[in-house]
């Protein structure tokens, strides 16, 4: 490493650090826009882990987006095979080459064809790669990998200082190179080319833990740029490469209180009346069978229904089964898979480690874009990865869902016997709305059980709802609450019959009472009557004995 | 001796030399001179130097897959031979050229 003064070169020029961005999804969000402009960046990495790859992709993407036309310096692969593997990927480098953006230049070394005598130097290489500079007016440059020298020449010390020469030449051309390394035991490159390259180095790591493999990115040295350090996964697909940025995340998302519905209206009113916020934070946690698949649905339902668009992540069941079941129950998604609001996206937990489902959740959200994502169940997850590891993927997960204004609904399956708050207890602190559903297990029933676990920002209730899934959908009904507990399902129905029972009787009571006040109100008014008439007629007599003696 | 037969000879014998250098640099000087003087020795009158400055023409430096400067390519006789260096050392020269067989 050279350095000035114990301070690395470059550094006290910070900020006017010229960046060429890569367009390479993720990876000018952690090196802060791209590679260092007009300088080498070393990639290095084992046998398949994406270099010629990334190299590749940053001269492609240079050229048809960035208006930087490059050279491709290839030492290993023929100009023909490059094109061929690159053409998976979408990228037509025979187009570009034809169109004058790309030059291609293939250098064959064959140590059993060369024979040493005397002095030399590589100034034909120099050539070749001017040439191919000059062609197209490059301002890029890969080279892959040109380690492929060291098995061609036996001088070690020509070949080093030739090295040492190549790199002043191509900083003095002016292009950013990016340089592919094999990694080798003990050092980042076999050939120790880190001692070359000291602006830039970028580490690909391509692992498997727990039988899973993923890809992963480290930015080892930046000279003169704040850059991430930790490990991003990456993932190669038909698109190219996608890092992820992890740290760049912060908590300083806009907050929205608009409210959506969360497809059962009693479970809105539960929640203030709304339903959950925009961009908030939702989990269902139960054990299996509870009905979180049918409350994740009726919430898809709802978001669709408005117009917005939902994304619906499942990890159990295949879209087909997953449409069926819920038209059982009244929820009907099928249209609006066909009206593309909502796309059903099912796959094996395992299929990936648990950071490429973030990579590739992150690339489904960012293409379809919508309002709501359901993750459904989230703790399938940990088949893929420690309890630690879902956490910190579920963290950086719904850290970006907020900041980018989704709402996010996860259900979460907790084993049976053990204290349902406590297993979740790790992934609480990122939940805005919990909701439990739980078995309620009475008279030889099993009913099931709604709460509110918590919501922020909200007022909500804090009974117990009984959930009834219906073919019309799901219903919250008030449990029984008396003397004896909360009952439920057909004990709740005994209890309403009995009182309903106990009312007629009452009514039955009330209106005998009635009647017999109103006979005993018929027997008064007669007597009334009678007295009234008795008295009228002991007047009439008064008056005509009056009239008599009158008269006389 | 018929005509093919002898044109086959002449062929066989007749030494097609291409030395890539880069302008008038030391060692390109040294191995044309050195090259020169292998020839004179071992290929009097039945050798054919040409030399290509890949300074004034780069394009050329893909033709032969050439790398380092100098580099000898033995053309023909055929098989192909390719030797780079500035070529002091005779000896080796000549096991390279197969002018002498390999110790």
């Amino acid at each position: 490493m050279m350095r000035e003064n114990g301070i690395p070169r470059g550094r006290q020029k910070a900020r006017d650090l010229p960046k060429a961005p890569t367009g390479i999804q993720g990876l000018d969000e952690i090196t802060g826009g791209g590679l260092p402009k007009g300088r080498p960046t070393l990639v290095c990495g084992g046998p398949g882990c994406g270099k010629t790859l990334l190299a590749l992709e940053f001269i492609v993407r240079g050229a048809t987006q960035f208006n930087e036309p490059g050279a491709i310096i290839t030492f290993e692969e023929t100009a023909e095979e490059l094109a061929q593997n690159v053409r998976s990927l979408g990228f037509d480098l025979d187009r570009l080459v034809k169109d004058k953006k790309v030059a291609l230049d293939h250098v064959r070394v064959e140590a059993s064809e060369i024979e040493e005598n005397g002095e030399y130097d590589l100034e034909a290489l120099f050539l070749r790669i001017g040439l191919a500079i000059d062609t197209v007016g490059a301002k890029r440059i890969a080279l892959d990998t040109i380690e492929s020298l060291f098995g061609g020449f036996s001088n070690m010390a020509v070949l080093r200082s030739e090295l040492r020469r190549l790199f002043r030449f191509l900083k003095d051309k002016g292009v950013t190179a990016v340089i592919t390394g094999e990694r080798g035991g003990g050092s980042l490159t076999r050939q120790g080319l880190e001692e070359y390259v000291s602006d830039c180095v970028i580490l690909l790591d391509h692992r498997a833990t727990n039988h899973i493999s993923t890809r992963r990115m480290r930015i080892v040295k930046y000279r003169g740029t704040t850059h991430g350090t930790s490990e991003y996964p990456f993932l190669i697909d038909e698109a190219g490469i996608s890092v992820l940025p992890v740290t760049a995340l912060k908590l300083e998302h806009a907050v929205s209180s608009e409210r959506v519905s969360t497809g059962v209206p009693r479970l809105d009113r539960m929640l203030g009346g709304g339903g959950y916020y925009k961009g908030s934070s939702i989990l269902v946690s139960g054990t299996a069978g509870t009905g979180k698949t049918s409350l994740a649905a009726s919430f898809a339902l709802a978001t669709v229904k408005r117009g917005a668009r939902c994304l619906y992540l499942a990890f159990e069941e295949s879209p087909q089964q997953l449409a069926r079941n819920m038209r059982s129950i009244g929820v009907d998604l099928e249209p609006y898979m066909k009206k593309g609001l909502l796309k059903l996206q099912a796959s094996r937990p395992t299929f990936h480690g648990i950071e490429m489902h973030l990579v590739q959740i992150h690339k489904i959200v960012s293409e379809f874009s919508p309002d709501a994502v359901v993750i459904d169940p989230i703790s399938n997850l940990s088949n893929a990865g420690s309890m630690e590891d879902v956490e910190s993927m579920l963290l950086r997960l719904v850290d970006y869902l907020k900041s980018q204004q989704i709402t996010a609904f996860f259900t979460h399956l907790t084993s049976g016997g053990r204290a349902t708050e406590a297993t979740d207890v790790g992934i609480s602190s990122i939940i805005d709305t919990w909701l439990l559903v739980r078995d309620i297990e009475l008279g030889g029933e099993r009913n099931r059980g709604l709460y509110v676990l918590k919501s922020r920002g909200m007022k909500h209730s804090n009974q117990i709802r009984e959930f009834v899934i219906t073919p019309q959908g799901i219903e919250l009904l008030d449990v029984y609450v008396g003397p004896d507990g909360v009952l439920t399902g057909s004990m709740r129905a005994a209890q309403e019959a009995r009182e309903e029972a106990d009312l007629r009787v009452r009514r039955h009571e009330l209106e005998v009472k009635q009647l017999e006040l109103e006979r005993l109100r018929a027997a008064l008014d007669a007597r009334m009557q009678e007295r009234a008439d008795a008295a009228t007629r002991r007047g009439a007599d008064e008056m005509k004995a009056r009239r008599k003696k009158q008269g006389q | 001796m018929t005509a093919t037969q002898r044109k086959a000879v002449s062929d066989e014998q007749r030494w097609n030399l291409r030395l890539y250098t880069a302008g008038q640099s030391p060692k390109s000087l040294a191995a044309l001179n050195n090259l020169k003087r292998i020839c004179d020795e071992h290929l009097a009158g039945r050798y054919h130097i040409e030399v290509v400055d890949l300074l004034k023409n780069p394009r050329l430096a893909k033709d032969d897959e050439i790398v380092a400067i100098p580099t000898l390519v033995r053309k023909l006789p055929q098989p192909l031979r390719r030797i780079i260096g500035d070529l002091s050392d005779v000896e080796r020269a000549l096991v390279g050229l197969q002018l002498k067989p390999r110790k």
